[in-house]
C-alpha cells in the first residue's frame, strides 16, 4: 500500500518507537515568537536543559507590541518584558531574532515561508495553534503548548501519537469573489469545527492545485479551526518556484538536491486515508461568519440561520451566538452594519492578500462610521506594498496602514474592537471575546473586509 | 509533570458546546501576568462577571455549591482553539482538577498531561446523565474519577469505565518528567541527527 504525504514526512521522523502507539519525533525547527518564546527559553535553560540546536530555532515578535505607526515595544508597555526576554535569551545562546524594524520580523507563520525557512518535507513546531499554516510549503507543522515547546528546546524533539488522515479535496474551477479563505471556511462549515480532532489533513484536488502558495498558507492556517493541528499540501513546482532564492532556502547544486528528494513526498496513488471528503467548487461562494464560532459560516448573500430550523443539538450554541452577535435570524447577512474593519493577521496579511483588499478598495472611500485597519504580517509585506503604492490606496481610502504583528486577530497588544462594535475581519477566530471584551467578529477574505469597509455593511464582495 | 491519583468532588456543569481556550482565559491576562499561579481569578472571567467587575449570578461557577468544585463537566470540544497552556494555569489556578467531555482540543488535551489535570472522555449522553445527578441532588451530591483505575463514580453510584493511553496513564500516576524521560534516548537523537545531517544537509542550516 502507497504512503500519505503525511505519513512519509512522518515516518522519516521517527527517531524510536516508544511503545503504546508514541514515537519520539524529530523536530527540523522551532519557531519562536514573544507570547511565550523568552519565558520557554528561559524555563528551560533553568532546568538545566540549554537549547540543544539554537540553528534550527527563529524566533521574531509579533504578539504583544504595538502596531501603531513608528512603534517600538515600550509603546504597548505589558509586552516589552516579554520582547526584552526573548532579545536577552535568544542573543545568549545564538539563536536568530528578526527583531522589531528589521527584514524578517512579522508574524511567525508569516515569516517562516517568506523567509525559506519553512522547507517540504520538515517538521515544523511553533507554540502557536495557527502553526498549521507552514504545510502549505508542504512542511508538517503544529501548534504546541508551553511546556512541550521546552521539551522542544532542550531536546529537538517530540514525544507524539500518529494521528489519522484525512483528506479533504477540492475539485474544479475558484468562483468569482472565492479565496482560499472562503474555500476554508466552507469546509469548516461542512464538517464542523471538530472533524478534524485527532486527524491529520491532507488539502487536494484541482482547486488546491491551482492555489498559488500564499494561498495554501491561508488554506492550512484555518486548519486548527476544525480541530486538526497540522494541514498540508503536497509540494510542488509552484511551491519550488515560491521558495527558490529565498534567503535561508538551499542554493545552487543543494537545492537541485533538495528538489529531488520533496518530488518523492507527495501522496502515493494507492495511498489510504482514514476519512475522504470532497468539496465541489460550483458550491464554494463567498462566505462570512454570522456567529461565534468558525463553522458559523454561511455564503454572504443567504440568511441569518435560524435555530429552529437548525440541528437540535447545536440550537443552544447558535441561540447564545446570535445573542451575542446581536443578529436577528431569518434576516440577510448582507447588509448588516459594520463599525470596524480588520485586515490582517497570520491568515491574510500577505501581499497577495493585501493586493485583493486595494483591488476593491482603489478610487473607493470606506464609509464614515466604520473604522478600517490594515496590518501587514511582515516588515518585508510591509516594504513591498509601499514600493508598489499599496499603503497610499488605503491611505486615501481613509484606512489606517500600520507596522505589521498580530494585532487585532487576538487582541494580545491591547488593540481591540470596543465592546458591543461589529467588526469584519481576515483573521482566524469569531470566538466570544476574541477581538476585544464584546466584540462581535466576522470573519472573511481581504476582498470581502474592504468591500464591507466601503459600504459600512456586510458587503458581497462580487458586487463590487 | 504533577501527579494525578484520584479526584473526588463536585462537578460543575458547565454544560456547553467548544468551550474555547480564549474564553477559559483571556490572552491579555498571559501578558500581564509573570507567573502562571496567579491567572485563577480570571479563569472564565468573561462569563464569570459582569463588564462591571462584579460576579454574574447566572453564572454556574458562582453559585453553591459549584463555587471552587474540582471537576468540569462539559459538551464536545472542550478546549478547542488557542494552544495557550495559561488555559490549563488559569483551570488549575481555579481549583479545577479534571475535565470531563466527550472530546477536547488536541493542543489542550496535551496541555493538560503536562500539568496534572486529567482530561476525561465520556459518551455525552453519559455525561448528560452525570450532570442530572448533580443537579438532583445540590449540595450532597459527588464524582470520583479513579486514574488508576480508568473509572469515573457517578453521585448515585454507576461506575462509568474510560479510556486513557497507558503511557500518559503511567506518567501522570507517577508525576514523571517528559524531558528527563526524553533524555534517556540522547544516543538515538545523536545517531538520528548524524544520519539526516547526510542525507538532508539542507535541513541544517
Amino acid at each position: 500500500m502507497g504512503k500519505t504525504l503525511f505519513d512519509k514526512i512522518w515516518d522519516s521522523h521517527v527517531i524510536t518507537d516508544l511503545g503504546n502507539g508514541f514515537v519520539l519525533l524529530h523536530i527540523d525547527r522551532l519557531l519562536l515568537h514573544d507570547m511565550s518564546g523568552g519565558k520557554a527559553l528561559k524555563e528551560a535553560i533553568e532546568k538545566g536543559y540549554p537549547p540543544s540546536q539554537p540553528r534550527l530555532m527563529y524566533g521574531t515578535p509579533d504578539h504583544t507590541m504595538s502596531t501603531q505607526p513608528g512603534r517600538t515595544e515600550k509603546t504597548h508597555p505589558p509586552g516589552e518584558p516579554l520582547i526584552l526576554s526573548m532579545r536577552e535569551t535568544t542573543r545568549a545562546y545564538g539563536i536568530k531574532l528578526f527583531d522589531l524594524g528589521q527584514d524578517g520580523q512579522g508574524i511567525v507563520h508569516v515569516m517562516g515561508p517568506e523567509q525559506g525557512l519553512t522547507l517540504p518535507g520538515t517538521t515544523l513546531v511553533c507554540g502557536d495553534s495557527h502553526t498549521s499554516t507552514h504545510g502549505g510549503m508542504g512542511a508538517l507543522a503544529f501548534g504546541i503548548g508551553s511546556s512541550e515547546l521546552v521539551h522542544v528546546i532542550a531536546t529537538q524533539t517530540m514525544v507524539q501519537r500518529k494521528p489519522k488522515r484525512l483528506r479533504a479535496s477540492f475539485d474544479g474551477k475558484l468562483m468569482a469573489g472565492v479565496t482560499a479563505k472562503d474555500m476554508i471556511l466552507h469546509l469548516i462549515g461542512e464538517l464542523g469545527t471538530a472533524a478534524g480532532t485527532g486527524f491529520s489533513v491532507e488539502y487536494a484536488g484541482s482547486a488546491v492545485r491551482a492555489l498559488p502558495v500564499e494561498a495554501r498558507l491561508t488554506l492550512c492556517n484555518l486548519t486548527i479551526e476544525m480541530g486538526a493541528r497540522t494541514g498540508m499540501v503536497a509540494p510542488d513546482d509552484t511551491t519550488y518556484e515560491y521558495l527558490n532564492g529565498r534567503d535561508y532556502a538551499p542554493k545552487d547544486a543543494m537545492w537541485d538536491r533538495a528538489v529531488a528528494h520533496w518530488r518523492t513526498l507527495p501522496s502515493d496513488p494507492d495511498a489510504e486515508f482514514d476519512r475522504e471528503h470532497t468539496v465541489d467548487m460550483k458550491n464554494v461562494a463567498p462566505q462570512i461568519t454570522w456567529g461565534t464560532s468558525p463553522e458559523h459560516v454561511i455564503a454572504v448573500d443567504r440568511a441569518i440561520p435560524d435555530p429552529r430550523t437548525g440541528p437540535e443539538e447545536k440550537r443552544g450554541a447558535w441561540e447564545a451566538a446570535l445573542k451575542y452577535q446581536g443578529l436577528e435570524p431569518g434576516k440577510p447577512i448582507e447588509g448588516t452594519k459594520v463599525d470596524w474593519v480588520f485586515i490582517g493577521s497570520c491568515t491574510n496579511s500577505r501581499i497577495s492578500d493585501l493586493r485583493a483588499a486595494a483591488s476593491i478598495v482603489k478610487g473607493r472611500h470606506k464609509a464614515d462610521h466604520v473604522t478600517a485597519w490594515v496590518v501587514p504580517g511582515s516588515e518585508r509585506i510591509k516594504r513591498e506594498a509601499e514600493a508598489e503604492g499599496l499603503d497610499r490606496v488605503f491611505l486615501e481610502a481613509g484606512f489606517e496602514w500600520r507596522e505589521p504583528g498580530c494585532s487585532m486577530c487576538l487582541a494580545s497588544n491591547g488593540e481591540r474592537v470596543p465592546p458591543g462594535k461589529r467588526s469584519v475581519s481576515t483573521s482566524n477566530r469569531n470566538f466570544v471575546g476574541r477581538q476585544g471584551p464584546g466584540a462581535r467578529t466576522h470573519l472573511a477574505s481581504p476582498a470581502m473586509a474592504a468591500a464591507a469597509a466601503i459600504q459600512g455593511t456586510i458587503a458581497d464582495v462580487r458586487k463590487f | 509533570m504533577d501527579k494525578f491519583t484520584k479526584v473526588t468532588g463536585v462537578a460543575t456543569p458547565l454544560m456547553r458546546q467548544n468551550v474555547d481556550t480564549d474564553l477559559i482565559i483571556r490572552i491579555e491576562r498571559l501578558v500581564d501576568n509573570v507567573t502562571r499561579d496567579g491567572l485563577g481569578p480570571y479563569c472564565f472571567e468573561q462569563i464569570r462577571f459582569k463588564p462591571d467587575g462584579s460576579e454574574d449570578p447566572d453564572c454556574i461557577f458562582n453559585q453553591a455549591p459549584y463555587r471552587g468544585a474540582p471537576i468540569i463537566l462539559s459538551r464536545e470540544n472542550f478546549g478547542c482553539g488557542s494552544s495557550r497552556e495559561g488555559a490549563v494555569w488559569a483551570l488549575k489556578g481555579m481549583g479545577i482538577k479534571t475535565v470531563i467531555a466527550p472530546y477536547f482540543g488536541d493542543i489542550f488535551n496535551n496541555n493538560c498531561f503536562q500539568n496534572g489535570i486529567l482530561p476525561v472522555a465520556l459518551p455525552i449522553a453519559e455525561i448528560e446523565q452525570l450532570a442530572d445527578e448533580m443537579k438532583a441532588s445540590p449540595g450532597n451530591a459527588r464524582v470520583t474519577v479513579d486514574l488508576e483505575n480508568c473509572t469515573v463514580v457517578s453521585p448515585t453510584g454507576r461506575i462509568i469505565p474510560f479510556q486513557i493511553d497507558a503511557r500518559r496513564q503511567h506518567a501522570m500516576l507517577n508525576g514523571l518528567d517528559d524531558i528527563a524521560q526524553t533524555m534517556s534516548h540522547k544516543g538515538e537523537i545523536e545517531a538520528w541527527q548524524a544520519g539526516d545531517k547526510t542525507a538532508r544537509p539542507w535541513v541544517w542550516l
